[in-house]
């Protein structure tokens, strides 16, 4: 039972921590506290449903094509929310991000209407026994392609030269573009991979959850308890911040209260603000007088 | 010949105004109707309209985001209805039980911001509100559950019966507007203008005297119980509640209500509101695509209207102000003890402050005397901000005393330190931009231990204006001013709220050299009415030109102190500024 447990809440676990990874980028390239992370898991999962379901594309084909449309809508999302009021300080971006994600869910629920859609997993096989565990086949891919994803980020954030661009465009963006670093190429494109990441969470996630507008709201609101949990801004904080989420509240489901399921998260949440504000990975940065 | 009057400050203001109001309402009350659909939308708006005015107070003034009000209203709606229909208690009884428990809720969020800022905060609120939504579906046996509670009674209050849908609304529209009018006050009242000031710029509130913490906390219990107000009134209107009347959703619907109207002004969240709820009736064909317009017009109030429709209200309110005439009592600045002393105001002892390895400041002594103007210099890195950072409270020492007129405040927070005596002025300037160049001396002369308040604190800061040559300019927008008459800002502000002592963290960095020369003239008539002055600068021009005493740090330390001829010919300083001799001739 408890190895069951850790093993589904570690696959729901490994979707927040994929959105919450595209919310930290956000946060370090441009300062954006993006409330709309959500949106872009639920907008991979419906694309995927049009592609496949829909138009009945081969499966990996409409992955593929579902994940590079959302990093070209990550852009567009930058340029109608980001763009126009960077030099404004934060409020107003996290309150235009609000309005951003209030607008795609109603969008989508105004194009597609209110049903929701089921849609197929990865693999024919459902899943394994494995001595007293059931790996379900889909919970094991979600793992495995959070692993890899977060494997690349770090081969491409530390090995290459665009990786040490982003990272000297998150700390310092004055000095970066002294260095002739096109700072704001930079933060448009950790738009559109954040966007990216968070389609390929819907997508992994949509065969588990059906598809629906209300997922986006849901994951959105654990990514940012997870990135808040892992510390804020920090890289290897959302990953596992977005994985004890998932453990703690599978776990609180199972074992305390199914109807409480998601105050388990909130409370989490509010345990961490008040006792560790910083997280597990996060430093406190005193503002210079 | 009167004293000048600052129209801000009266007791009366808004009175007759109200009072109209009032009589529109009673006429509202009468010409309604007793129920149907006309009357529903009237009531939304009413109690929403009051929800959303407490929105003003904890994101319009205190700058604080709170995505929690439409919990705050269901802890109202609540209230009411489990203590009319379970508990059987009189509404208003009932009212203010579910108020007060609204309120205590929203002190709880303001204790979270005593660690938190910003998103921190607006994840906090939206935790409450998520964690509430889900209690109220949940806890079926108290709250009744997704079903809700229907027939909740309207009250009657002295004779009145409230039971008719129009004298309800009666009720309602007074309760808007009476809390409109008082949030509206509330603006240019001494807790108004800290939580503006807090609002602006933390740091410089706390050095201003203003606790901070205090402040938050107050306007989020403020906002809490306001909303609390909100949905007692909706309960009460409706006579059925349901969970997802209250929902996140909901919250977002109150801010858009806060935004599209002016967050700055109760007047523009009645204006939000009211177009927010009326405007879908009209725009019935877009039903569907309700939300979505309503998403896409948050994006674009932000990006179009950043201060909301009030916002040019308020622009035409500051261009139409008048100068206020007539003469001001002239500046106090303990000219009555003027005379240099052997009195020592600051005592600074061992005073250390390590960034991890890195020692910013190394064990300093130094010692500020009565009606001195003493002079902290040293080349760049040398610690001087970091010591004037350490002496307000910005920092914690990393050991060393600070005793101030006796006291030892090495403990105390920037506005205790404020509240004993001691004022600065900060390297980068540190106004309150969204205040006038009046309201941002006022929070200077209304510090704790000062003894003014209301017009009084009007008056003196006019005479710190006055004295710093800005009186004109009391009107408006401290940010419109230029960079050095910016800086005479806060020295008005320091010197309106009558320090003991004054400490100015680089006054002439960034100024040009005509307004150099004007500082030096400011600081020299300061020091001829005795006040006493810590003064850091590069500018040795002008330190030469004021100081009697000073103090030359290099790496932290200490490397010379006494009178302004011998530390100025002192080898070692001249080392510190020129490089070394030898190295020179090598």
């Amino acid at each position: 039972m408890f190895l069951q447990l850790l093993f589904t809440g570690l696959g729901i676990g490994a979707i927040y921590a994929l959105v919450a990874l595209g919310f930290v980028l956000l946060i370090r390239a441009a300062s954006v506290v993006n409330f709309g992370q959500g949106e872009f898991a639920m907008l991979g999962a419906y694309l995927l449903v049009i592609f496949f379901n829909l138009l009945t594309l081969p499966y990996w084909l409409s992955i593929i094509l579902a994940i590079v449309l959302m990093a070209g809508f990550g852009v567009l999302f930058a340029g109608a929310t980001y763009w126009p009021l960077r030099h404004r300080g934060g409020l107003p971006v996290i309150i235009s991000t609000i309005g951003a994600s209030i607008f795609l869910e109603n969008m989508v629920l105004v194009l597609y209407g209110p049903n929701s859609e089921q849609i197929d997993g990865l693999w024919d096989t459902p899943g394994w026994d494995v001595g007293p565990v059931y790996v379900d086949s889909q919970y094991l891919s979600i793992i495995v392609v959070a692993a890899l994803l977060v494997a690349l980020q770090y081969f491409i954030f530390e090995k290459t030269l665009l990786g040490k661009k982003l990272q000297a465009t998150s700390q310092d963006k004055e000095m970066a573009s002294l260095l002739g670093i096109p700072v704001a190429f930079m933060i448009l494109l950790t738009f559109a991979y954040s966007s990216s990441l968070g389609a390929i969470a819907g997508i992994l996630v949509a065969p588990i959850l059906f598809v629906s507008t209300g997922m986006a709201a849901l994951i959105a609101l654990k990514a940012f308890a997870a990135n808040i949990i892992g510390g804020y801004g920090s890289i290897p904080g959302a990953i596992l911040g977005g994985l004890a989420l998932g453990v703690v509240e599978t776990m609180g489901a199972a074992y305390i209260s199914v109807p409480y399921k998601d105050a388990f998260a909130f409370l989490m949440l509010l345990t961490f603000l008040m006792a560790r504000p910083q997280g597990l990975f996060g430093e406190r940065i005193a503002e210079k007088a | 010949m009167t004293m000048a009057i600052i129209p801000q400050t009266s007791p009366y203001r808004g009175l007759p105004g109200t009072l109209i109001a009032l009589l529109g309402v009673v006429a509202v009350a009468i010409f309604a109707p007793q129920q149907g659909y006309i009357l529903n939308i009237l009531m939304q708006a009413a109690t929403y309209a009051t929800a959303v005015v407490g929105l003003v107070v904890v994101l319009g003034y205190c700058g604080q985001i709170s995505i929690a009000q439409a919990a705050f209203m269901g802890l109202g709606a609540y209230g009411v209805a489990i203590g009319t229909v379970d508990f059987h208690l009189n509404f208003f009884a009932a009212l203010a039980i579910a108020v007060s428990i609204a309120g205590a809720l929203g002190l709880l969020l303001g204790v979270a911001s005593l660690r938190l800022g910003g998103h921190y905060l607006a994840m906090v609120t939206i935790s409450f509100q998520q964690i509430l939504t889900l209690v109220l579906i949940n806890w079926i046996s108290f709250t009744h559950g997704p079903d809700g509670i229907r027939n909740i009674p309207r009250p009657a209050l002295f004779g009145v019966s409230f039971d008719q849908g129009n004298v309800f609304l009666g009720l309602c529209l007074a309760a808007m507007v009476l809390t409109a009018v008082g949030v509206w006050r509330l603006k240019s009242n001494r807790l108004g203008r800290a939580m503006r000031a807090v609002r602006d710029n933390e740091l410089a509130a706390g050095t201003c005297g203003i606790d901070v913490f205090a402040t938050k906390v107050l306007a989020f219990g403020l906002s809490a119980v306001i909303g609390g107000i909100g949905g007692g009134l909706f309960a009460g209107g409706f006579r059925y509640i349901s969970p997802d009347q209250f929902s996140f959703a909901e919250s977002i619907v109150l801010l858009t209500m806060a935004l599209l109207g002016g967050v700055q002004s109760p007047f523009g969240a009645l204006l939000g509101t009211g177009l927010l709820v009326i405007l879908p009736e009209w725009l019935r064909f877009l039903r569907q695509v309700y939300l979505a317009v309503y998403g896409a017009a948050v994006i674009l109030i932000m990006v179009f209207l950043p201060d909301g429709l009030w916002g040019f209200v308020d622009e035409q309110g500051r261009k139409r102000a008048k100068a206020i005439t007539g003469p001001v009592p002239p500046l106090p600045l303990l000219s009555e003890r003027g005379v240099e002393t052997d009195e020592v105001v600051l005592h600074v002892e061992g005073l250390a402050k390590h960034f991890g390895g890195v020692k910013a400041l190394d064990g300093v002594d130094l010692s500020v005397r009565r009606g001195t103007v003493h002079a902290l210099i040293g080349p760049n890195g040398s610690g001087k901000s970091t010591f004037v950072n350490v002496v307000t409270g910005l920092y914690r020492p990393t050991a060393g005393r600070i005793r101030f007129l006796g006291q030892d405040i090495t403990g105390f927070a920037p506005h205790q330190r404020n509240r004993a005596g001691l004022a600065r002025t900060f390297q980068n300037i540190r106004v309150f931009r969204g205040m006038t160049v009046l309201e941002n001396v006022m929070v200077g002369a209304e510090r704790p231990g000062n003894g003014l308040t209301g017009a009084a604190a009007g008056e003196r800061a006019l005479a710190a204006l006055d004295f710093v040559g800005l009186r004109g300019d009391a009107h408006r927008l401290v940010g419109q001013l230029s960079y050095g008459h910016q800086r005479y800002v806060e020295i008005a502000r320091a010197l309106a709220g009558t320090p003991q002592t004054l400490l100015l963290d680089e006054p002439a960095a960034g100024l040009n050299p005509t307004e150099k020369i004007e500082l030096g003239e400011l600081l020299k008539r300061l020091k001829g009415h005795g006040l006493t002055i810590l003064i850091i600068d590069h500018d040795m021009k002008l330190v030469e030109q004021v100081a009697d005493h000073i103090t030359v740090l290099n790496f932290g330390r200490r490397i010379a102190d006494g009178g302004k001829r011998d530390v100025l010919t002192n080898p070692d300083v001249i080392a510190a500024y020129l490089g070394e001799q030898h190295h020179e001739a090598a």
